[in-house]
């Protein structure tokens, strides 16, 4: 397994948002992370980004147990994370975006031509072919090529695995289409894709497995082929249906 | 309804192609500029406007003598107004900045004079207390987190307050310092203006064309040829007639005493201006500034190192305030409590908000604030020429302004209709 969260607790003072959450996730897939709002999707994802500390629990990647202290040690770790609110700065153009904090040098001068040959290649190898002029600035972009820049911004630094909070949120139909695509062949590719989504239609048409949480706990991880869309709305809004989710410590339903 | 992406094999993208034509790079420009990115245009043309308009009412303004008189008047504005341009694109403002140039012109004045030190100590004083002061602004700002513009206004009146100090309660200090002196009223011999044309064309025409043939041999993005060499030829052409102008006879009574050649404070100026921008545009600090001022945020979350970036803004911003200074003071040949003072700050923000900067941050040039500055200074001298009161040069000053920073909110406004966020 390239990622391995086994029994990841968090609270913010008396709340507990997360409560011994198990979740794997191996690379080439793509496992969909799904759950009402407020089930502490984002602060599972902010776990493993390194932007809260976990209080209790363990994080692995490849085997071996990290503490994750801060978005850096993510980094390092190959974990990027494309946020909700889309880092990007506006009045920067798609390249200067995608390598913004991990610009290349030679001596102390940019070297923009090198980074923009590594991010054409990186949008070819995504086949992203929405985005004709690197030189634009991302505030000309729609917000399907914004979505496309953060993703790609994501997978430029031999990253493993790329967590996607929501994604397609905010966008029509088509957009949403190519970003799935997108989605879809990073795992292709070999990295492992950990999808937040509250549309269902999304989770099914791209996700391999597909996690549901309740109420800060893991009510189930399914096989996406072997899953109906009514199983998991029951399991989104109860934590159970019929055999499947929350047990008490009996091991019953409750 | 159901959108099913598991299966689905994606194709090569084609986005390098041969070089475009110019057709198309007219075109794309085109499309920029209407799209609100309009970078330099509206400075460039309020130039040509404005000289002839002023040309045409009296051909003084377009004299040689002028023209030489142009660059002096404008510079330490131009100086200050350049380093506002680092405090503008990270979405800070500096009100201090004229009487930070009037502190450091104080402090080299009583240097030279009063303690008769060399010029080198008194200018390296000038510099040093700029930084320091665009420290402190800086940490108070972003260590504190007071705001850029409560800081600016309490260091405006204190700086105005400490000038008088440094001063003895307003006397005015002359400067007899000749290398001083010579920064704004000194010339550069006719062959030393001839040569720094060729040394400066050689090298603008090297990285122009080494830039486009790296770039078209990698298969980049690149301008056409053409246009690359008629930029080349452009900047050719108008220094030419420029250096050609000033190395003209200019004094009113040659018999008595010759006044030719580019002035030194053009060489200064465009100095400040080849490495501000290549600071701005060609290294990993410039780039941050703008992340910084674009979505901080978003800079903060990329590993930028934001408060770095942003104190190191206000030190450079003081820093060309302390130049400006020593530019005013080398013109007057003298210091007062009023170096810096009364109009000078306006007039610098004004300069870089009518070159392209903006309020808001994220945007600005060096160039744009030498091309506001020019603009700034050809109003002021052409409205002198014409006799008008200061009180209707103010004014129409002012108009200006509201003008740019017109352009500039409907530039903003303009993305937004064209379905950006
Ligand atoms: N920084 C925080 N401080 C306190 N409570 C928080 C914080 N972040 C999230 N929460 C709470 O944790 C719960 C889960 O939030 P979140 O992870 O954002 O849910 P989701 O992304 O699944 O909608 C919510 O009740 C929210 O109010
Ligand atoms: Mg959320």
């Amino acid at each position: 397994m390239l990622l391995e969260l086994s029994r990841i607790s968090k609270s913010f003072g008396p709340v507990e948002v997360l409560s011994e959450v198990d979740l794997s996730i191996d690379a080439g897939e793509v496992c969909a992370l799904v759950g009402d709002n407020g089930a502490g999707k984002s602060t599972l994802v902010k776990c493993i980004a390194g932007i809260h500390a976990i209080d209790s629990g363990t994080i692995a990647v490849e085997g071996d147990s990290h503490e994750i202290g801060s978005p850096r040690d993510a980094a390092a770790l190959g974990i990027e994370v494309v946020y909700q609110d889309l880092a990007l700065c506006d009045n920067l153009d798609v390249v200067e975006n995608m390598f913004l904090g991990r610009e290349k040098l030679r001596g102390v001068v940019l070297d923009d031509d090198a980074m923009e040959q590594l991010a054409a290649e990186t949008l070819e190898s995504l086949a992203v072919r929405t985005i004709r002029n690197l030189r634009q600035t991302v505030a000309s972009l729609s917000g399907g090529q914004r979505q496309t820049v953060a993703i790609a911004k994501a997978v430029l630094w031999n990253s493993r695995l790329v967590i996607l909070d929501e994604p397609t949120a905010a966008l029509g139909v088509a957009q949403t289409r190519q970003v799935l695509e997108l989605i879809r062949r990073l795992a292709d590719q070999g990295l492992a894709v950990l999808y937040i989504s509250h549309n269902l239609n999304d989770v099914f048409a791209v996700a391999d497995r597909i996690a549901a949480l309740y109420l800060g706990r893991m009510a189930a991880v399914l096989d996406a082929a072997d899953t109906t869309q009514s199983q998991v709305v029951e399991l989104i809004t109860s934590g159970r249906s019929n055999g499947l989710g929350i047990t008490d410590s009996n091991g019953v339903q409750p | 309804m159901s959108i099913d992406v598991k299966t689905r094999p994606g194709s090569g993208a084609e986005r390098t192609g041969p070089a475009r034509q110019v057709l198309d790079h007219a075109r794309a420009y085109l499309s920029k500029v209407r799209s609100g990115e309009v970078g330099a245009l509206p400075a460039v043309a309020g130039i040509i406007a404005l000289c002839l308009f002023f040309g045409a009412l009296d051909p003084v303004f377009l004299s040689v003598g002028n023209l030489a008189n142009l660059f002096g008047q404008g510079a330490a504005v131009a100086c200050i107004a350049m380093g506002l341009v680092f405090v503008l694109i990270i979405g800070e403002i500096d009100l201090s900045a004229g009487f930070t140039s009037g502190v450091c012109a104080a402090i080299m004045a009583v240097i030279l004079t009063d303690l008769g030190l060399s010029w080198p100590v008194g200018i390296g004083a000038a510099v040093i207390a700029g930084t320091v002061i665009g420290l402190t602004l800086g940490a108070l700002v972003v260590k504190l987190g007071i705001p850029s513009f409560v800081v600016t206004l309490a260091a405006f009146l204190a700086f105005q307050g400490l000038a008088l100090i440094i001063l003895k309660e307003g006397t005015n200090i002359t400067i007899d310092n000749e290398f001083v002196k010579d920064i704004a009223g000194g010339n550069l011999s006719r062959s030393h203006g001839w040569l720094l044309l060729a040394v400066t064309v050689v090298v603008y025409a090297a990285v122009q064309l080494s830039r486009w043939r790296r770039r078209s041999g990698r298969g980049l993005v690149h301008d056409p040829l053409p246009v690359v060499i008629t930029r080349i030829a452009a900047l050719t052409g108008l220094l030419t007639a420029t250096v050609f102008l000033l190395n003209l006879e200019r004094s009113a009574n040659p018999q008595l005493v010759s006044l030719t050649g580019v002035p030194i404070v053009v060489v200064l100026l465009g100095a400040l201006f080849v490495v501000g921008s290549f600071v701005l545009h060609r290294t990993r600090f410039g780039r941050h500034l703008y992340a910084v001022g674009g979505n901080r945020e978003a800079a903060l979350r990329a590993g930028v190192a934001v408060d770095r970036v942003r104190i190191s803004a206000f030190v450079i911003c003081s820093g060309m305030a302390a130049v400006g200074g020593i530019v005013a003071a080398s013109r007057a040949a003298s210091v007062d409590p009023n170096t810096g003072g009364s109009n000078v700050l306006l007039l610098s923000v004004g300069a870089a908000v009518i070159g392209g900067a903006s309020l808001f941050g994220g945007k600005g040039t060096v160039r744009a604030a030498l091309l506001g500055g020019a603009v700034v200074a050809i109003i002021n001298n052409g409205m002198g020429l014409m006799g008008l009161s200061a009180g209707v040069r103010f004014a129409v000053t002012g108009l200006v302004l509201l003008l740019a920073a017109g352009v500039d909110a409907m530039s903003r406004g303009q993305g937004r209709l064209f379905g950006r966020h």
